[in-house]
């Protein structure tokens, strides 16, 4: 655990070095306060609670987090610190680990600000305070997922556009698994067993199952070892890659 | 320190390297030349774990860098192809950085930096962003990088690159100071480098190893080891070529024109063997117009062309 700190902590420090922690911030919060808004129509559904703000959550982390996901390691190959960073003693889990919480810290802070939604519902009403939190809790969780995937599909190439591209698909894919557009292309012919697995490994059930009020341990796992899961791949496309 | 047995890497069919065994011990500065795309990099980047080898072993000062990288590589300084940085951190950040990573905190990490920053002269631009410095302090802030934790291996590729020759003196120092207490590689292009601060000097060429001696025995293999050097009025070169030529020694004179109706003569010996002294007492005895009179000590860039291959030609191999 010792390594993950320093690791972290200039990962973490690069994001306020330059303008990208400010940019990113700023647009999330415009994003979010415009879908939630002006195409949510908050004000007009005439509710005090969350449930159109965390509904859009899924779609601009769709956009937002592999941006942040494609410079984590594209941008080391690049830039050619990778062969510094890989030549310290610091063992690759290190590494991957330090390098995604920092990231992840990351989207939290952005994630955060977005208080003062929270704040206005308050004032409006009376709202379920503890689907409130349950929900952010999701959100960070999903944001994981999301940034976990993008780090892995950041790690095979030197090019920051592809990996974008190729995340912003790859996580389109797990965010919709569960819905018509996915499901319908193997209902025909897939067994039932492998159309719900399918349909299990959406983000979106996960999330709204979470954004309901309830905290089950099995979304909570879902998202740990979906987590898990694509830090292995990143670590395993790092060593693949030094084999050459 | 440093064992490399039989090390080999494969880029697809490419062989970039082919079985290289090199053995380097504490006090030893090792030149690592050859010809671009021979090698000398990926062989680095092997011996620091930073890429696997396809076929063989390296160990440094005893743990495997394969099967014991992390302890490998604490003794390891490394200084990659073009001195890699942070280019949004200032030096005094991705110093500390580095001996964080490296296990120095707080009053330590302090003093490490210092002592590094030091050694390396970087103490004029130490709090602007390392994208905004030169190429020369950019260069020194990989090598202080290196250095920080005093290891007990240095492996530097081309240290000196892009650095103006005030800089190079510097570096040059700063690496013949640390000498005496590590095991060093250093690759380089210069060859002027390898006189200057190698104790060692390995060429390599596609890969393999095509030449390992002090830079004294390398000298020694060239054309002009020993040769001799005149330079005499344009009216006398006849004359003095046929003399020379009577000296049992000599295998050959060649002529070259010099400044202001002068004739550089240079006589090859036989066998590496010496002239100077029979040459200078022929001037001598002859009363020669000689201007210049030297023994030369050998050319590294001949012998270094005479071993390797031209890059156009080995691809053109590599690729039938």
């Amino acid at each position: 655990m010792n390594s993950v700190w320093p690791i972290f902590r200039r990962e973490f420090a690069t994001y306020f070095a330059t303008p990208l922690a400010y940019v990113f911030i700023v647009i999330f919060l415009f994003a979010m306060g415009a879908f939630t808004f002006y195409i949510g129509n908050f004000y007009q559904n005439g509710v005090a609670d969350l449930t159109v703000f965390f509904g859009y959550h899924p779609w601009l982390y769709l956009f937002l987090v592999p941006a942040i996901a494609m410079r984590l390691w594209a941008e080391e190959r690049r830039t050619g610190t990778m062969e510094l960073l890989m030549t310290l003693p610091v063992p690759l889990w290190a590494t991957v680990v330090g390098k995604f919480l920092a990231a992840w810290a990351f989207t939290g802070i952005a994630l955060a600000l977005t208080f003062p939604i929270w704040l206005t519902v308050n004032f409006l009403g009376s709202p379920d305070n503890g689907v409130i939190l349950a929900s952010y809790i999701g959100s960070f969780l999903m944001a994981g997922g999301y940034l976990a995937i993008g780090a892995a599909i950041s790690a095979m190439t030197s090019n920051q556009v592809i990996a974008f591209v190729v995340s912003v698909v790859v996580c389109f894919l797990f965010t919709v698994s569960g819905a018509p557009l996915v499901l319908d292309f193997f209902r025909d012919w897939a067994p039932l067993l492998l159309i719900n697995t399918i349909a299990s490994f959406s983000f979106l059930t996960h999330f709204s199952a979470i954004t309901a009020g309830v905290i089950d341990l099995r979304d909570v796992i879902y998202f740990v070892s979906l987590i898990a899961l694509f830090l292995l791949v990143n670590i395993v496309v790092i060593d693949l890659k030094r084999t050459g | 320190m440093i064992e490399i047995e039989g090390l080999t890497k494969h880029f697809g069919a490419v062989a970039a390297v082919a079985g290289i065994d090199l053995k380097v011990g504490k006090g030893e500065v090792l030149g690592f030349l050859g010809p671009n795309g021979a090698g000398k990099s990926t062989t680095m980047k092997m011996v620091t774990g930073f890429l696997a080898p396809t076929e063989g072993r390296v160990s440094v000062c005893g743990h495997d860098i394969e099967t014991d990288t992390i302890a490998a590589q604490r003794s390891i300084g490394y200084l990659p192809e073009g001195a890699p940085a942070y280019g949004d951190m200032t030096p005094r950040q991705f110093l500390a950085f580095i001996a964080r990573v490296r296990g120095f905190e707080g009053a330590a990490n302090k003093a490490r930096v210092e002592a590094a920053v030091a050694k390396t002269d970087l103490d004029p631009v130490l709090d602007q962003p390392i994208d905004t410095l030169s190429k020369g302090f950019k260069r020194r802030v990989g090598l202080a990088q290196a250095i920080l934790h005093d290891p007990p291996v240095l492996i530097m590729d081309e240290p000196t690159d892009g650095l103006d020759p005030n800089q190079k003196h510097s570096v040059r120092e700063l690496i013949r100071a640390m000498a005496r207490e590590k095991a060093i590689i250093v690759s380089t292009h210069l060859l002027e480098e390898v006189e200057a601060i190698c104790t060692r000097a390995v060429i390599i060429d596609r890969g393999r190893v095509v030449a390992d001696g002090t830079p004294a025995q390398l000298l020694a293999r060239s054309r002009h080891h020993n040769a001799v050097t005149l330079t005499v009025p344009a009216q006398d070169a006849a004359n003095i070529t046929t003399k020379l030529r009577t000296i049992a020694a000599v295998a050959t004179v060649e002529q070259a024109p010099g400044d202001g109706g002068t004739v550089q003569l240079t006589a090859f010996p036989k066998g590496g063997a010496l002239l100077i002294e029979d040459v200078g007492r022929m001037a001598a005895d002859d009363e020669w117009k000689v201007q210049e009179l030297y023994a030369e000590p050998g050319r590294l860039d001949e012998v270094f062309r005479a071993i390797t291959t031209h890059d156009a030609a080995r691809a053109r191999e590599a690729r039938a």
